[in-house]
């Protein structure tokens, strides 16, 4: 086994035994840092891979949640129907983005911009939508905590914590099969030199489309979790620009197209949002916006420093 | 190029009455000519004569105001890149564009996944093309580290991995010293002598064309003004006002 692979069993076994070393604020930070590197890992695909920025994936997180959570809330049919249906309406509408955008040439910022649009007006478009509870939200049922309801997706803690690790491992491995398939090839092809791979003979509309429907349909899957493990939806939060930019910075930070990037992303950037507030509430400082000003301090230093990202740099330390 | 009054040699490319105008600029006018299967043609000509718009007519890039274009008995004009790409026609890129971020061998792999359906097929037909270019003892380097007739080496193995019946390389000599240029000549020689590849060479340095090139056609002002064999058209009369007209301006 090469030393990567070592790596990553370990660090799979030390996050399944974790509950049993941890308490319930520790657990529900770890089912934090692995939701963030599971939706960096969808990102990732469509940007790191393929090299098409999407700055509006909340859409997909919301479109999934608001499905799934909304047969439920109506009709008490459980998740796992509303996922299938989820799926497919997120991935129908990365393709309806994908298709206005490659088929019209609009790439780089613009594209960007386009990704923002539609996570825009889906979210004005919910605010006035009785189905949902509009502006005011919906409140899915919370049930009793203690067993495992698998078929309603309704449990303690520690249900959703290791969903979510096997979430994040599935999409890892996802993503390495990916990565060392035609389709990885194509995708970095295309993220370098689109012209130099359409001479290749690669059809760039095809794969680029292919990229956003897979990256758009597993981040409707992290929309379902998101829905039965907070229990309540509003457009005006899920569908807001910054929970876009939450995705994206744990990739970046990590290392943009790479596998453990998003994960080493998502778990530096958790763990520093907590500490800062932990050290301010240490150390008695309650004055408004600081978090976010050290935690910005902190961002700009890393890009600075490491332009290409923690884990490449790590990566070759630990000679993997 | 097989002039007027052709050799009986099959031709793999016809191009018919080609012209493309740019913004009413007409960069190439009723250009006609056919490339010889298995043969190494030349189109040469002073800078601006058109030669790139007519490749880039070839290769899928623009499609021509008028005119046809068949390939191997199909009309290709105006069909996109990657279907000329798939038709059998391989190109290189007159300033180079190698995928910057990938090693050596994964940018060459990229262009093995369009006749190799898994990733170890594409790498061993792959590794094979690198050694035919003596690139393989940099398969690993990142493509951004190499030098420049390293990234033309690379160019050429990438176009080369998509099986081409056909290769179009767009000056690439350009700015090669001439040991370099001598060593590109070779190569091209071999892969031509063992796979009977047709290549089509663009270039304004004459020394490599003249080596290489069976067949030459003269382009200037976006028209063929001569065809025939290196030592044919280096005495035609248009040519030599084309070149040596120019040269004593200077």
């Amino acid at each position: 086994m090469t030393r990567a692979a070592v790596l990553l069993v370990v660090l799979v076994a030390l996050l399944a035994l974790l509950p049993w070393f941890v308490g319930a604020y520790a657990l529900s930070v770890a089912t934090l840092i692995l939701y963030f590197a599971y939706t960096g890992q969808a990102w990732n695909v469509m940007m790191g891979f393929a090299g098409q920025l999407s700055l509006g994936h909340s859409l997909y997180v919301g479109v999934g949640a608001y499905v799934a959570g909304g047969i439920f809330f109506h009709w008490g049919i459980g998740p796992w129907a509303g996922l299938w249906l989820a799926i497919a309406l997120c991935v129908l509408l990365g393709l309806v983005i994908g298709f206005l955008a490659f088929r019209f040439g609009i790439s780089g910022v613009y594209f960007a911009l386009l990704t923002i649009a539609f996570a825009e007006f889906t979210r004005i478009g919910f605010d006035h939508l009785g189905w949902t509870g509009g502006p005011g939200g919906m409140f899915l049922k919370v049930a009793q905590r203690d067993t495992w309801d698998i078929a309603s997706f309704r449990g303690p803690p520690l249900m959703y914590y290791y969903s979510m690790l096997a979430l994040a491992a599935g999409a890892f491995a996802v993503c390495h099969l990916l990565l060392r398939s035609k389709a990885g090839y194509y995708w970095q092809a295309i993220r370098e030199n689109e012209d130099a791979a359409q001479a290749l003979g690669i059809n760039t509309f095809r794969w680029k489309m292919l990229a956003v429907a897979i990256s758009a349909g597993m981040t409707a899957i992290a929309g379902v979790f998101f829905a039965f493990y907070y229990n309540n939806l509003f457009p005006e939060q899920i569908f807001n620009i910054s929970r876009s930019i939450e995705i994206i910075l744990g990739p970046i930070i990590g290392g943009l197209g790479t596998l453990f990037g998003p994960i080493l992303g998502a778990a530096v950037l958790t763990l520093l949002s907590d500490g800062i507030t932990e050290l301010l509430i240490h150390f008695g400082w309650e004055i408004p916006g600081i978090k976010q000003v050290f935690y910005g301090v902190v961002l700009l230093a890393v890009v600075m420093f490491l332009p290409h990202g923690i884990w490449p740099a790590l990566a070759r330390r630990l000679r993997v | 190029m097989a002039g007027a009054c052709a050799e009986a040699a099959r031709l793999i490319l016809e191009v018919h009455n080609v012209s493309k105008s740019f913004r009413g600029l007409r960069a190439v006018r009723d250009a006609s000519f056919g490339l010889a299967e298995g043969a190494i043609n030349g189109l040469i000509g002073p800078n601006g004569a058109g030669k790139t718009t007519i490749f880039n007519m070839i290769a899928g890039v623009y499609a021509p105001d008028s005119g046809r274009i068949v390939f191997q008995k199909r009309e290709i004009q105006g069909l996109r890149p990657d279907q000329v790409c798939d038709a059998g026609i391989g190109r290189t890129f007159q300033i180079v564009k190698p995928f910057a971020g990938l090693t050596v061998l994964d940018n060459v792999m990229v262009g093995a996944f369009l006749r190799e359906r898994t990733a170890a097929g594409a790498r061993a037909h792959s590794a094979s093309i690198l050694r035919k270019l003596d690139l393989d003892a940099k398969a690993t380097l990142p493509a951004s580290s190499l030098t420049l007739p390293d990234r033309k080496r690379l160019e050429v193995a990438r176009a080369l991995a998509t099986r081409p019946r056909l290769l179009l390389l767009d000056e690439v000599m350009a700015g090669l010293r001439p040991t370099e240029t001598d060593q590109m000549v070779q190569v091209f020689r071999e892969i031509n002598r063992t796979e009977g590849l047709t290549i089509l060479l663009i270039e304004h340095v004459m020394r490599a064309v003249m080596a290489l090139a069976q067949h030459i056609g003269v382009l200037h002002h976006g028209e063929v003004i001569a065809r025939g064999a290196p030592h044919e058209v280096v005495r035609d009369r248009a040519v030599l006002e084309c070149y040596l007209g120019e040269e004593t301006e200077v």
